[in-house]
């Protein structure tokens, strides 16, 4: 039974079906796993004593032929998702042993799918950051290395490395930036950020209201297309939840690309960038056209502007989002002189630098004076990269860019420099932007033996053709390298 | 974008840190004023952007305000909702004193 935690989640639903193997077995197998794995910090909170009980709730649900979807497969999520009598973090000190009396909608939907739920995935604080050396619980550390510990990216890194690891068949996560498809994209997973509004935010703790969107990350595109499944759908708790019935995102995944049009957009470069991503993504355009799909060339001309827009309108939001954390009614309170005092004083401790800084510069954009400067100029810049992806989709059915400017880097080695960092998200970001889905697939390793991902961005309510041309790149890249087990 | 943009001084930092409710240290002020200052010329370049007659982008996704019955549908969670808190009382928040 060793090897249940190196399934795919799609083989090991197949083999619980058949009861080849029961859910208690294969959840202890990844409690195990998990438990071997505490140098890779992927956790803030397991939860292994509900997760057994869940297990062998779902085997008798299996041994009656009955069961949803993800019936009894142990499964991460990301602690930004809050989760009824599990602590729920953010990654952040303010919330102190908060413990929710609620569960999210997509995680609600997950279990009442069947899932075993193993624990709460360390992220950045509050998803804010792209290495998750932000969490107040500590980075958590890519089980790929280059001699030194390497960054899984984040803002859900926590999630990419326990699913990379083997440690969970798949893990839920949450994406603003890039923070599904970056440390994906870093760990040699699958992920998707699917179109705004496909995914419920009811219960998962705000950063950017406008971008913020769940998604999962697998270790194949087709488990991902499962996951979704699951956790997307219509919810009037969500007034911006899109009341559409779903497409079968596993159906779409063998849909095939022949006579698909794949868009290159030309500006998806950047200087510094590696030759081996741009000879990847190269590649990458071979093996579609290999699979029958017609490549056009686009552009997007507005593409460098994304990010100075987003760090406009993501602070913004951000810093109106977390005025809730107060310590009034939950969290850590850090009493002062008087209320004002309290307030600050509770907020200045509860929150570590990253989220303060992005507080400061959103209460700045917002303020009396500079509001049209720069919130209002962001809006419309980003009018002009939503109209950009109007254009190609006149053209071409899906983009092909690269994921990343670059593979994982060693922790340390970004985080003092802001501007450095924000650009990991320079190719990842514009979906958020556009509310459009975006799927990264791990496609090759570079020189150093790290993995590199290729992005796939589809029209607005389209992921049927983004999983089709993700399972076709995923076919053709045929990526199977798995990190060397150094941490038992 | 505006000139005054240009400059971030500790000053300015004081009022937002004030308008945030977070705590500086008065020392930190400059080195807070830098850092916005260096941020913020990054993102000057969205200056160059021409978005005459431009809208505003409100939401990721073309869909009207959905709207529901005004009508009560929770309630009677009192427990729950003070499960978290620092301090209760009497089923109440305790929050410092407001009004002097």
């Amino acid at each position: 039974m060793s090897d249940l935690t190196k399934l795919s989640l799609e083989a090991a639903l197949v083999g619980l079906k058949a009861k080849e193997f029961s859910s208690v077995e294969i959840t202890k197998a990844h409690i195990d796993a998990c438990m071997d794995a505490a140098d890779l910090n992927a956790f803030v909170t397991t939860d292994f004593t509900n997760a057994m009980k869940s297990a062998a709730v779902s085997d008798a649900k299996l041994a009656k032929g009955e069961g949803g979807a993800l019936e009894g497969a142990p499964l991460g999520v990301k602690d930004l998702f809050c989760t009824e009598g599990v602590k729920t973090t953010a990654g952040s000190k303010i919330l102190g042993d908060f413990i929710p009396r609620y569960e999210s909608t997509v995680t609600a939907n997950m279990k009442a799918d069947g899932m075993v739920m193993l624990g709460k995935m360390n992220l950045d604080e509050f998803a804010m950051g792209s290495s998750n050396e932000t969490s107040y619980f500590g980075p958590v550390i890519n089980p790929w290395r280059k001699g030194e510990d390497l960054v899984p990216g984040g803002s859900s890194g926590g999630s990419a490395s326990a699913v990379a690891a083997n440690i969970c068949l798949g893990a839920t996560a949450t994406d603003t930036g890039g923070s599904i498809r970056q440390p994906a994209a870093f760990t040699g997973t699958v992920g998707i950020k699917p179109t705004y509004g496909r995914c419920s935010r009811w219960g998962v703790v705000a950063f950017a209201s406008s971008l913020d969107q769940a998604g999962p990350i697998t270790r194949t595109v087709k488990d991902s297309a499962i996951m979704l499944q699951s956790m997307a759908g219509y919810d009037a708790k969500d007034s911006t939840s899109i009341n559409k019935d779903l497409p079968d995102f596993v159906a779409a995944c063998d849909k095939g690309v022949k006579g698909m049009k794949i868009g290159i957009p030309k500006e998806y470069t950047m200087d510094g960038m590696p030759k081996e991503i741009e000879d990847l993504w190269q590649q990458g355009i071979k093996w579609l056209e290999a699979c029958g799909a017609e490549i056009v060339h686009v552009s997007l001309p507005h593409t460098k502007y994304a990010l100075p827009a987003y760090y406009i309108v993501a602070p913004a939001e951000c810093s109106s989002n977390l005025a809730r954390y107060d310590g009034m009614r939950y969290g850590t309170r850090v009493e002062g002189a008087n209320l004002y005092d309290t307030y600050e004083r509770t907020r200045a401790e509860g929150f570590g630098k990253e989220v303060r800084r992005r507080i400061l510069m959103g209460t700045y954009v917002l303020s009396a004076g500079y509001y049209d400067a720069y919130y209002l100029q962001a809006q419309k810049v980003r009018t002009k990269i939503a109209d950009d992806f109007k254009q190609a989709w006149e053209k071409c059915d899906a983009l092909l860019t690269p994921t990343c400017p670059s593979a994982a880097f060693a922790v340390g080695r970004k985080i003092n420099d802001p501007v450095t960092m924000y650009l990991n998200d320079i190719f990842t970001v514009t979906a958020n932007l556009a509310g459009l889905p975006a799927m990264s697939v791990p496609a090759a390793l570079d020189n150093n033996g790290l993995p590199l991902g290729l992005q796939i961005i589809g029209r607005a309510l389209d992921e049927e053709t983004v999983f089709a041309a993700s399972r076709a790149l995923e076919s053709c890249a045929n990526f199977t390298a798995k990190p060397e087990k150094w941490w038992v | 974008m505006s000139e005054e943009n240009n400059g971030v001084t500790a000053q300015t930092v004081k009022k937002i840190a004030r308008l945030s409710r977070l705590h500086v240290e008065p020392d930190r002020l400059a080195h807070l004023a830098d850092e916005m200052n260096g941020l913020l010329a990054w993102i000057e370049q969205l200056g160059e952007v021409d978005v005459k007659g431009v809208e505003p982008m409100t939401s990721a996704v073309e869909m009207d305000a959905p709207l529901r019955k005004d009508e009560i549908t929770d309630g009677g969670v009192q427990a729950k909702i003070l499960a978290n808190a620092p301090k209760t009382e009497a089923g109440y928040f305790v929050v410092p004193r407001s009004v002097e």
